[in-house]
Order: C-alpha cells, then sequence, then structure tokens
C-alpha cells in the first residue's frame, strides 16, 4: 500500500516536472517568436521583392508589386494541380507586367520551381529557377549561377519564334541544350510557352481581379519559394 | 569529479572523441552541408550553439528532473534550443537559413547532441557541461569545415565562396580562387564524395593520432633499445 501511493507520487511528481518543463520551452518560444516575427516578415518580403526584380526591373513599376498578386489554377496551362500566383506590375496604375511563380512538374528530378515575368506587350523580361533538384554540373546550368542559358528567353514571345522554334535545338527548336541533360531545358521552355499562352488568353481578367493581399494577415507566407 | 580538468574535456571533444571523425556521430548533417566552407561554418556555428545551450540548460535541470523523464525532457530542451536558433537564424541570416534549409530543424536529430546530454550533461556540474559543449561542438564544427575545405577546393577550385549568406555584405570579397580557370568537378558536390573525402579524413586523423602515440612512447624505445644498437 505505502509502495504503491509512494510510486504514483513519484509518477505524479515526474508528470508535473515535465509539464512545467513544456511549459517553460513554450513560454521561451513563444517570446522568441514574437520578438523575431517582424524581422522574418520583413527579410522575406526583401527576399521576394529582390526575386520579382530579377525578372522585372524595377524601373517598369511603381506600385507594391509584392502585395499585388492573384492566385490561379488550370490544368492545361499549369499541370499538376497547382496554384500559381501572378504579381501585377503597375505603372502609376496602368498595367505594365506580370510575373508568374510557378513549379514545371516534369523537371528531370522533380519539381522546378520557376519565375516568370513577363511584360503588357506580350514579350518575356526575364525568367528565374528559384529552386530545383537537377543533377549538379549538367541540369543545373538552368540556374544564372551556373550559366547564361536562362536569359536566352529574355524579349522572346509567342511569336518570337513561332510555335516550332519552342523547344531545344535537337528537336528543331530555337534553344540551347545542355550536354548531358535535354529533360531539363525542354521542360523548362515548355513551361515558359504554356505560361505565355495562359497570359495572352487570360490578360484582362489577370490585371482586372482584385489583389488577395490581406495586410490584416500577420501570418508569415507557409510557402517556401 | 571534484576539480574539472577543461583540459581534459577540450582535448575529448575536438580530438580523442571528435564527433564527425571518431565518434562518427551526426553525419547526415556532415554529408550534406559540408559542400563549401560557408555552409559548413554556417551549420557548425549553429550546431556548437545547440550544444553549449543544451548541455548547460540539462546539467542546469538535473536537480528537477527524475531519472524515469529525463530522456523527453531532453528532447524538449534540445528541440526548444534548435527553433529559437532557427528563428534567430531566420532573422537575422535569412539566406544562409535558406541555403542550409532543411538542415536547421534537422540539428535536433542530431545523435551527437542527446547523446552529449546523457553521456555527460546530466552527470557533470554546469560549468563543465557547457565546457564540453563547446569542446564537442567545436570539433564537430573543425571537422565540417575541413571538409568543405577539401570539397570546395576539389569541387569548385575556391574557399569562402557565397561568404555573404553569413557575414551580409562584408563578405562578398571574401572568395579565394585558388585553381583560376578550374572547371568544376562535378564528383566532390556530390555524395560519393563527401564519402570519400570524410574517409580520407578519419584515416588522417588515425594516422595522425598514431603517430602522436608512436612519439609519445618514441623515448623508452630508445632508452631500451639504444644500448644493443
Amino acid at each position: 500500500m505505502t509502495d504503491n501511493s509512494e510510486s504514483s507520487a513519484s509518477m505524479l511528481r515526474s508528470g508535473l516536472s515535465l509539464g512545467l518543463l513544456a511549459l517553460l520551452a513554450t513560454a521561451l518560444l513563444s517570446l522568441v517568436y514574437w520578438w523575431t516575427q517582424p524581422r522574418i516578415a520583413e527579410q522575406e518580403r526583401r527576399q521576394l521583392l529582390l526575386q520579382l526584380e530579377q525578372v522585372l526591373p524595377a524601373e517598369r513599376f511603381n506600385n507594391g508589386m509584392h502585395e499585388d498578386y492573384i492566385d490561379v489554377s488550370s490544368q492545361l496551362a499549369f499541370p499538376g494541380g497547382q496554384q500559381v500566383r501572378i504579381f501585377r506590375a503597375r505603372q502609376d496604375g496602368m498595367p505594365t507586367a506580370a510575373v508568374f511563380r510557378l513549379v514545371v512538374p516534369d523537371g528531370y528530378n522533380g519539381r522546378i520551381k520557376l519565375l516568370i515575368g513577363i511584360l503588357a506587350s506580350g514579350q518575356i523580361s526575364g525568367v528565374r529557377v528559384l529552386d530545383h533538384h537537377e543533377t549538379p554540373g549538367l541540369g543545373d546550368k538552368i540556374e544564372i549561377q551556373r550559366s547564361d542559358w536562362i536569359l536566352s528567353f529574355n524579349g522572346k514571345s509567342l511569336v518570337n519564334p513561332e510555335k516550332p522554334g519552342w523547344t531545344v535545338k535537337r528537336d528543331g527548336g530555337e534553344f540551347d541544350q545542355f550536354t548531358g541533360a535535354t529533360i531539363t531545358p525542354r521542360a523548362v521552355i515548355r513551361a515558359v510557352r504554356r505560361t505565355l499562352e495562359y497570359f495572352e488568353g487570360n490578360r484582362q481578367a489577370i490585371f482586372d481581379r482584385p489583389t488577395e493581399f490581406q495586410p490584416q494577415a500577420d501570418a508569415p507566407e507557409s510557402e517556401d519559394v | 569529479m571534484s576539480k574539472t580538468n577543461y583540459r581534459e574535456i577540450l582535448a575529448e571533444g575536438v580530438w580523442r572523441q571528435n564527433t564527425g571523425l571518431v565518434v562518427l556521430l551526426g553525419l547526415c548533417p556532415l554529408l550534406a552541408v559540408s559542400n563549401t566552407v560557408i555552409n559548413a561554418l554556417g551549420l557548425g556555428l549553429a550546431t556548437m550553439m545547440t550544444l553549449m545551450i543544451t548541455n548547460l540548460t540539462v546539467s542546469l535541470t538535473r536537480p528537477l528532473l527524475r531519472p524515469e523523464v529525463r530522456i523527453p525532457a531532453y528532447v524538449l530542451i534540445i528541440a526548444a534550443t534548435v527553433t529559437v536558433i532557427e528563428l534567430i537564424m531566420k532573422a537575422w541570416t535569412h539566406d544562409l537559413y535558406r541555403t542550409l534549409g532543411i538542415f536547421i530543424p534537422l540539428i535536433v536529430t542530431n545523435c551527437a547532441i542527446i547523446g552529449r546530454a546523457e553521456a555527460f550533461a546530466s552527470r557533470n556540474r554546469p560549468l563543465a557541461a557547457l565546457a564540453d559543449g563547446f569542446a564537442v561542438g567545436l570539433g564537430f564544427g573543425l571537422a565540417l569545415v575541413v571538409l568543405g575545405a577539401v570539397r570546395e577546393v576539389i569541387g569548385h577550385g575556391t574557399l569562402f565562396r557565397q561568404a555573404e549568406l553569413l557575414l551580409g555584405p562584408w563578405g562578398e570579397n571574401m572568395q579565394v580562387t585558388l585553381l583560376p580557370g578550374y572547371d568544376s568537378f562535378l564528383l566532390a558536390m556530390l555524395p560519393p564524395g563527401a564519402f570519400i573525402a570524410l574517409g580520407c579524413l578519419v584515416a588522417g586523423r588515425n594516422w595522425l593520432n598514431a603517430r602522436n602515440i608512436e612519439e609519445q612512447a618514441k623515448p623508452e624505445f630508445e632508452q631500451a633499445g639504444s644500448p644493443a644498437t
């Protein structure tokens, strides 16, 4: 009997000490979260703006482009059931360009995250790879840090080149492939072309829809791009 | 245990029981993040901070915790510490945080940390535990940085590339090109290169160690052997 009550007392003590520790840890984490959150949000905003300015020169817009976006989905243009975020660039209220943030589902080694800037004229202002898992040394030449290939999209549009030119040279197109890696550039070229077609078909709607940005939402952006 | 020998703790953590090269714990981050010196340094520092804080906390809570709940308590302490470090890195070294990615939260699963908590911090005074965390963290960090340097030189022919990730604008011009015009060597960047380089490091450490022991033993040999020759 005494044994029993002793052991339950010790169990209670163990449980309480763990509970107290958990409480302390939670309090500490909340404090640190509250302290770092504004700075993290600021860093993420800065990061996003830097990325956007890589595909669209800063002098092309004067709205808060990173806060002027809509989310769309289209199985035809953006396969894989993804939500594509479109940032709208405006100069004194007039639409000047749209920047698409999308995922190419059919890379050689999984998903490739792309940022594609398209001017209102339908010309590409820039394309950048945000994230990918392509083979280092072969498929990773899609990165701007590794090669200039991604710049070959600059100035291209649906009519420059015409549709047959929108593939790698090996398939009779206008874009270079990489030695040892054709699948990666093919996938990227296809995705850019599809995005251009989507832009052409939905231009009005893309710029007219109200922004989905909610300033009071203080939760950090969940998508880790 | 009455007098703590800090020299001994340092020698154990950095050399004799080096986590990366002797105990071979925490190899996953060691191999994955050691592709450049700066990445290695970033993760090494984060791991060292974690070890120091968790060791200290574990040692401080020693009188409060019953032995049967100590392991969940360690897990809680380690997870909380790593999350704090993660948040701080995310706020102040955002770009490095993005490069290291999942390996910062994964410090939690580095068995070296719970291993030190159980094997050392739970049996020693706070100051000694802190010193042990520093020594083991330093040993792990050094292994990471050396491995990172070897792989970066062989892989890219440079050192300290992308230093701005860790040091801000100040580090932008830190990159040292050791082999100008060097075409990158892919193998060193890929996981097999990490294993091969780590193997060489372990072998090198063992060789140095064996030589040290031999040298310490030499005088005796000479005393015993010289009259005969």
